[in-house]
């Protein structure tokens, strides 16, 4: 009992709770404005992916690590405009083309991934950014180790928290894309383009989640493997319904999922002999899904998502 | 003194596949004028309107607007022009978000989207002293989901105003309002017109268009069909001219009534609003007679409607079907007793919308061996069903493989009542069968309910339209506050006085608040 409480004192595993939200956070967030704007964009998963393969190969091709993190960016940007223009204007729905996106993105980076490096058994490796060590801060006791030997990467989610929060609370602009995800018809009524602010929500979104992939390949680890992000993107989906759509409760929730998974190794490696490590590996998703279960009977979902909307129909 | 043209509608003319919805209409506003726009449903008022906003583009002709002292086109299609133009419009079904404040819907667009912060108070202050000189209140700070009707009603002119509307046009402002809110509407809009306001509004209620508006014009199918000033118009000749024809009120020939079909003996139902409650509630419908219950809306009527449809049981009492009890109380059971049943939303409760007209047509009786064959569907007798039952009914639309939603309110009521029909009922339930219905809609709606009587039915017609329920009904009702009480009289006012509670026999005496707390209907 006693080990099972220390576990929560070392700081060590603060320090990989946080970490292993990192890409998380970057998920919720992304899948947050799109949802908030109306549209669901199950292409997460694959923009996941584009954003660790595109950030990490243009680093490996020469670009600095922030250069990489532009590139990793606009790819999912560019795949995001791909998924809008289908859901938007066209107004297909948004299930299938999501999931076209997702299917779509991870053949490309795969496609793109053997193109480039075809005769490569094992990923080159790349150096990925480090924690950053602030002299002073650092040294704190626990609470230094945990927020100031993070890479800069986790610094950014953080600082897109705010971010996301302060545009969708006191900005014009997010008071548009809230009233886009609410009824679309309030805002063609006031004069404002539905589908410009559908399609920019969506693309800035698609940008966010492919951040997420690119700490993958750029952070946590220093190279580029199929089947990495490996569900990160759905469960950025399901956090967004925990988080009931703000993103402070998106931070909460994707830090609770880091702290399941980084609760879940140390618990393999203590009690390993006992139970199955299989039990360990299912705790996380098995406690989101009841987690899920509780908050979601509750949800207040955007009345309009999924929803598509037409110029001049009302 | 001759007013100076604000606006002119010259040629407007929009097509909707074959259906010409527009046919070259012209119209002019001047300042400070309330023009009203009369038509049956269907005639192109909406879409006349729709047009003048740009949200639809016209196949012909153009929108005038006085800007600087003459009359400029606006460019077609652009609502963001029609409001630079100082044109506001409210919409019927209301053009809000729900999850934002009421100051965050008006300034919605109003501000630039760009900026990283917002500078509400000299904004907040400019809504307040609109709210002050216009006498329309809201709650700024709440959240548009959370409000009534009304007040949702008043944010959607003040965010015509607040963008320095000069031309306001209003789509059936008081379909959704209690009178009460109604008249509070007029009376602020009269303010606003004496300071220079223009107004376009949009009703088929007869008696408001003649208390409000100063001219009138009156829509039928697409084109203009007159024009006159209010002054010298009356209720006989509009209604006419909507019609193409003059119509007279159904006749009732005198009751024949027989045996009881349908009794509530001290039935009681508990519920957490007003609305939900019925208390000690007792009747005896006959066959052949037609009951009216009339009442200030939010009364108990749709308490009472949904026991009758089977979709509550009551705590206390019991319901009584050709004098046997029901045990069992579900929609299912209430079908099979043959009870048809008119709902109140015709649109949520009464059609799925997704599904066809012929689909529709049956949905009540699905286990019939017509319909089904061991589980199959039988599709060619269905359309067939249904093919009989559209032209029986008249009811119009893109045919009857198409989505019930795509037909329109009096035709969808129509489709309702092929399917009550059909059932042969014993009893019917018509909640508000009118409600939002044009004349001739309503004028069959009304003979067919009279024509069920004939045939021995016994007809419960709950209403909120007095003038519906004298004609129709042998008996008169009036529900107040949960309970119902026979009114014994058909005069006008005393009815009026009962639906805010004040009754002239010792049993409910002193409801008067309730009627007006009831008023306020939510959505």
């Amino acid at each position: 009992m006693m080990e099972f409480l220390d576990i929560f004192l070392n700081e060590s595993f603060w320090t990989a709770s946080l970490r292993i939200a990192t890409p998380l956070i970057f998920g919720v967030l992304g899948a947050l404005l799109c949802e908030r704007a109306g549209v669901l964009n199950l292409g997460i998963e694959g923009i996941f992916v584009v954003g660790a393969m595109a950030g990490w190969m243009a680093v490996w091709m020469g670009a600095s690590l922030w250069g990489g993190v532009l590139v990793a960016a606009l790819a999912g940007a560019a795949f995001g405009l791909l998924h809008a223009l289908l859901t938007v204007p066209l107004g297909l729905s948004q299930h299938v083309s999501g999931l076209g996106i997702t299917l779509l993105a991870t053949s490309a980076a795969s496609f793109i991934y053997r193109t480039a490096l075809p005769d490569v058994k094992s990923p080159p490796r790349i150096t990925p950014f480090q924690p950053l060590d602030i002299p002073v801060l650092s040294d704190i006791p626990f609470l230094g180790p945990v927020l100031f030997q993070q890479t800069p990467l986790t610094w950014l989610a953080l600082l897109m928290v705010a971010l996301v929060w302060w545009v969708l609370a006191r900005t014009p602009l997010g008071v548009a894309i809230r009233a886009v995800g609410d009824n679309p018809d309030a805002v063609a009524a006031q004069g404002l383009s539905v589908y410009a602010l559908r399609i920019g929500a969506v693309m800035a979104g698609s940008a966010l989640m492919a951040l997420g992939g690119a700490f993958l390949t750029m952070s946590a680890f220093d190279a580029f493997f199929f089947g990495m992000v490996n569900g990160r993107g759905w469960i950025s989906i399901a956090l967004v319904i925990f988080a009931s759509w703000q993103p402070g409760k998106a931070l909460l929730g994707a830090l609770l999922f880091g702290m399941f998974e980084a609760l879940q190794v140390r618990l393999q490696t203590q009690a390993g002999a006992l139970v199955p490590s299989q039990i360990f590996l299912m705790a996380p998703y098995v406690l989101s899904i009841l987690a899920l279960v509780f908050v979601a009977r509750r949800a207040d979902y955007p009345r309009a998502l999924l929803k598509p909307w037409f110029k001049g129909q009302r | 003194m001759e007013k100076k043209i604000i606006l002119k509608l010259s040629g407007l003319t929009r097509r909707f596949g074959p259906v010409l919805a527009a046919d070259h209409i012209d119209l002019e506003l001047r300042e400070g004028e309330v023009l009203a726009l009369l038509g049956e449903n269907g005639a192109g008022k909406t879409t006349l309107m729709n047009m003048l906003f740009g949200e639809y583009i016209p196949d012909e002709g153009e929108v005038l607007v006085r800007i600087d002292g003459e009359l400029r086109p606006l460019p077609p299609g652009q609502p963001q022009a029609a409001i630079e133009a100082g044109i506001g419009m409210v919409h019927q079904h209301f053009a809000l978000a729900e999850n934002l404040t009421a100051l965050d819907n008006i300034l919605l667009g109003a501000e630039p989207l760009m900026s990283l912060r917002r500078n509400l108070a000299p904004m907040r202050a400019r809504v307040e002293r609109l709210m002050a000189a216009s006498g329309l209140k809201a709650p700024l700070d709440e959240r548009v989901g959370a409000m009534s009707v009304g007040e949702r009603q008043r944010v959607e002119i003040l965010k015509a105003l607040y963008r320095d509307a000069r031309v306001l046009v209003l789509d059936e402002p008081t379909a959704v309002l209690t009178p009460q809110e109604a008249e509070s509407l007029f009376q602020s809009l009269r303010a606003m017109v004496a300071e220079g306001l223009s107004v376009i509004f949009i009703s088929h209620k007869l008696h408001e268009v003649l208390a409000f508006s100063d001219r009138i014009a009156v829509l039928r199918h697409g084109r203009k069909v007159g024009e006159m000033a209010t002054a010298d118009a009356d209720r006989a000749r509009i209604a006419a001219m909507m019609m193409g024809e003059e119509i007279a009120p159904p006749e009732r020939p005198p009751a024949r009534p027989g045996a009881e079909v349908l009794a509530l003996e001290g039935i009681t139902l508990h519920g957490a609003r007003a609305r939900d409650r019925l208390e000690d509630v007792s009747l005896s419908l006959r066959g052949g007679e037609i009951i009216g219950i009339a009442g200030v809306s939010g009364n108990g009527q749709s308490a009472l409607a949904a026991l009758i449809s089977g979709l509550r049981a009551p705590e206390r009492g019991e319901i009584r079907l050709e004098g046997r009890a029901l045990r069992r109380i579900s929609p299912r059971e209430m079908i099979r007793a043959r009870v048809g049943r008119i709902p109140e939303d015709r649109h949520r409760d009464g059609v799925v919308g997704a599904m066809s007209v012929a689909e529709n047509l049956v949905i009540e009786r699905l286990d019939d061996p017509h319909v089904q064959r061991l589980g199959f569907l039988r599709t060619r007798a269905i359309r067939e069903n249904a093919e009989r039952l559209c032209r029986a009914f008249d009811v119009r639309g893109p045919g009857v493989e198409a989505p019930a939603r795509l037909l329109s309110g009096g035709n969808i009521q129509k489709l309702i009542l092929a399917r009550v029909f059909d059932l042969s009922p014993r009893v019917i339930l018509a909640n508000q069968p009118t409600r939002g219905l044009d004349f001739g809609a309503a004028g069959e709606v009304g003979r067919r309910l009279l024509e069920a009587r004939e045939r021995g039915a016994g007809v419960i017609l709950i209403s909120e339209d007095l003038d519906e329920i004298l004609a129709l009904s042998d008996r008169i009702f009036v529900m107040h506050a949960g309970r119902l009480h026979e009114a014994r009289t058909r005069d006008r006012a005393r009815i009026g006085l009962m639906m805010a509670g004040h009754f002239e026999d010792e049993t409910a005496w002193g409801g008067g608040l309730t009627a007006q707390t009831a008023g306020e209907a939510r959505p």
